[in-house]
């Protein structure tokens, strides 16, 4: 813990653009020594609450703190919140001018600058211009512009985004080392499967309020358990699971049997005496937990679910 | 403060759009610098009416006055450039998240101008008298260059040059859009304040509001003018014309803080 994060407190936070609500009394709270994926599909308000939460948009009502501060009042912010929104750069400019550019006001020297180029393997394109490089590369260049004043804190806005396969798992090691030194790490995403290996909390949201604020684990009890039953009497396997209150659907050869384990169903269909010729547990599936929690026109948010306020 | 202004001098030095205007500027005023030295000094053929229009030190000085009259173009749309490209590559979003006070960024741009604006006075002030004084020297009456109102002219005229950074930079926080600050820029000064200055001088009653277009007021500082040796128009004095100049920055500056850089921005 030699780098012990700032917690990011969101309040109230609103944001409306003429009618349109783009971000609707969201409060959650990012703590540090973790890794929490923001998630929510596109345009749900995602960059619009990290553009409150970094000072660049003013919020229509509430607040959203680091250590109880507003991003704009902090002193030398980069050293607090390293981040990295929709990544501008000059085309014309190479990638160390790029960092050397804001290394002033981040308040580091220009070693540091190449420093940052050779953790994220761009070294070998220091000097050449920006206009050139590949999306990843860019992807990198950003992320080497919010990592300059060592921040303990980084919010990263869809960082994986044209990364190449290995760049998504070196991402994933690098996010998980920071969470690892007590660094606060806030990474959105609009895929939950982007970042599921690499989250320990999710914060959903969907039409800019909250859907879902739990640890990854969490939202995996809310998956639906599903178990694939193929039996020669199809029939009689369907009137036992009605008889027992289980809904099924037709999947292929056999049944899908919702909210059991395969042990439950395989005894009852033992006691039954159904002949079963295969039962399949199936994994719980978060992505379908994630567009059922996002999905247009559900109520704004599951009380129970709700665990970070 | 000054971590802010090193930041906005390495965004300027760190492309190459700042020395491809400046050798522009220097190819520019030297050309012209020679054409007006060529036009005081040789006699037309007999025949001819339009001889030289001015002789003497009017003749240098009115050449040496060009770097403003002609010249501004270039510190304008260097010091607009300052902010308008952070608006055209969406950079602005990382500069206030590395200084969010916008005051500050913007204060920045108008200081890191400065030294631009200066470099781009000597090297316009060096080209045209460069080009010109030979000419002026061996045709013409001289080209006064020893005389102390001649070298208060030239210091002036890069003075001058970085006033127009200052307000360049302070159009560019008003209108962002690039293409459209560079296209405003050009069309106010190669077309709309020449004319103007020559409509309004003519006409009695607003000779007066003519001596306050910046132009005008750029050349009072300078302390001559080539509009005004073949017009009829009268400037302000130096120190008027640098309190107008001033306040176009000022003005300027505040109506961009006040508008683009309370926006939300990204």
């Amino acid at each position: 813990m030699t780098h012990s994060g700032p917690e990011l407190r969101v309040e109230g936070l609103s944001k409306s653009f003429g009618p349109v609500r783009a971000v609707d009394d969201l409060s959650f709270t990012v703590r540090p020594g973790a890794v929490t994926g923001f998630l929510g599909p596109n345009g749900s308000g995602k960059t619009t609450t990290l553009r409150m939460l970094l000072g660049l948009t003013a919020p229509t009502a509430g607040r959203a703190l680091v250590d109880g501060t507003p991003y704009a009042a902090l002193r030398r912010p980069a050293r607090v919140v390293g981040a990295s929104l929709e990544a501008g750069f000059h085309p014309g400019r190479t990638g160390l001018g790029h960092l050397e550019v804001y290394a002033p006001q981040v308040g580091v020297s220009r070693q540091r600058c190449r420093d940052l180029l050779d953790l994220v393997g761009l070294t070998a394109a220091a000097d050449r211009k920006v206009g050139g490089y590949s999306m990843g590369m860019r992807q990198r260049l950003a992320l080497a512009t919010t990592l300059l004043g060592d921040p303990p804190a980084v919010v990263l806005d869809e960082p994986a985004n044209g990364l190449d396969p290995e760049g998504i798992v070196w991402l994933r090691g690098l996010l998980r080392a920071f969470a690892a030194e007590g660094r606060t790490v806030l990474v959105s995403s609009h895929v939950l499967g982007e970042v599921q290996h690499t989250v320990d909390d999710v914060v959903i949201i969907a039409g800019g309020r909250l859907a879902h604020a739990s640890s990854l684990a969490a939202l995996a009890d809310l998956a639906v358990q599903e178990t694939l039953a193929v039996s020669p009497d199809a029939a009689r396997l369907a009137a036992l699971c009605r008889e027992r209150g289980w809904a099924v659907a037709p999947e292929g050869a056999g049944l899908l049997v919702s909210d059991v384990s395969a042990a439950e169903l395989g005894a009852a269909a033992f006691a039954a005496g159904v002949e079963l010729h295969q039962l399949t547990p199936r994994g719980t599936d978060l992505e379908q937990v994630f567009l059922r929690l996002t999905a247009p026109g559900r109520p704004a948010r599951e009380p129970e679910a709700v665990v970070a306020r | 403060m000054s971590a802010a202004i090193r930041a906005e001098l390495r965004k300027i030095t760190s492309t190459r759009l700042w020395w491809v205007l400046l050798l522009a500027q220097a190819g520019y005023l030297g050309f012209i610098g020679l054409v007006m030295a060529f036009s005081f000094t040789v006699e037309m053929p007999e025949g001819t009416s339009s001889g030289p229009a001015l002789s003497g030190m009017d003749a240098a000085t009115a050449t040496y006055s060009l770097v403003n009259a002609i010249g501004y173009v270039f510190p304008l749309v260097i010091g607009s450039l300052a902010v308008t490209t952070e608006f055209r590559h969406r950079t602005i979003g990382q500069t206030l998240l590395v200084e969010p006070r916008r005051g500050v960024v913007l204060a920045a741009k108008l200081i890191a101008t400065v030294p631009l604006g200066l470099l781009f006075g000597v090297v316009g002030v060096a080209s045209l008298v460069g080009a010109s004084a030979p000419l002026l020297a061996w045709q013409g009456d001289g080209a006064f260059l020893g005389d102390p109102e001649v070298l208060a002219i030239l210091a002036l005229g890069v003075v001058v040059m970085a006033l127009w950074a200052v307000i360049g930079a302070a159009f560019g926080s008003v209108v962002t859009n690039q293409v459209a600050a560079i296209v405003v820029i050009l069309a106010f000064t190669q077309f709309v304040e020449p004319v103007a200055r020559l409509a309004l001088s003519a006409v009695d009653g607003l000779e007066q509001v003519a001596r306050f277009l910046p132009g005008s007021a750029a050349d009072a500082v300078v302390g001559a003018s080539l509009f005004n040796e073949i017009g009829e128009g009268s400037l302000l004095s130096r120190p008027a014309g640098l309190a107008v100049l001033l306040t176009y920055a000022l003005v300027l500056a505040a109506i961009g803080r006040a508008t683009t850089l309370r926006r939300d921005l990204v």
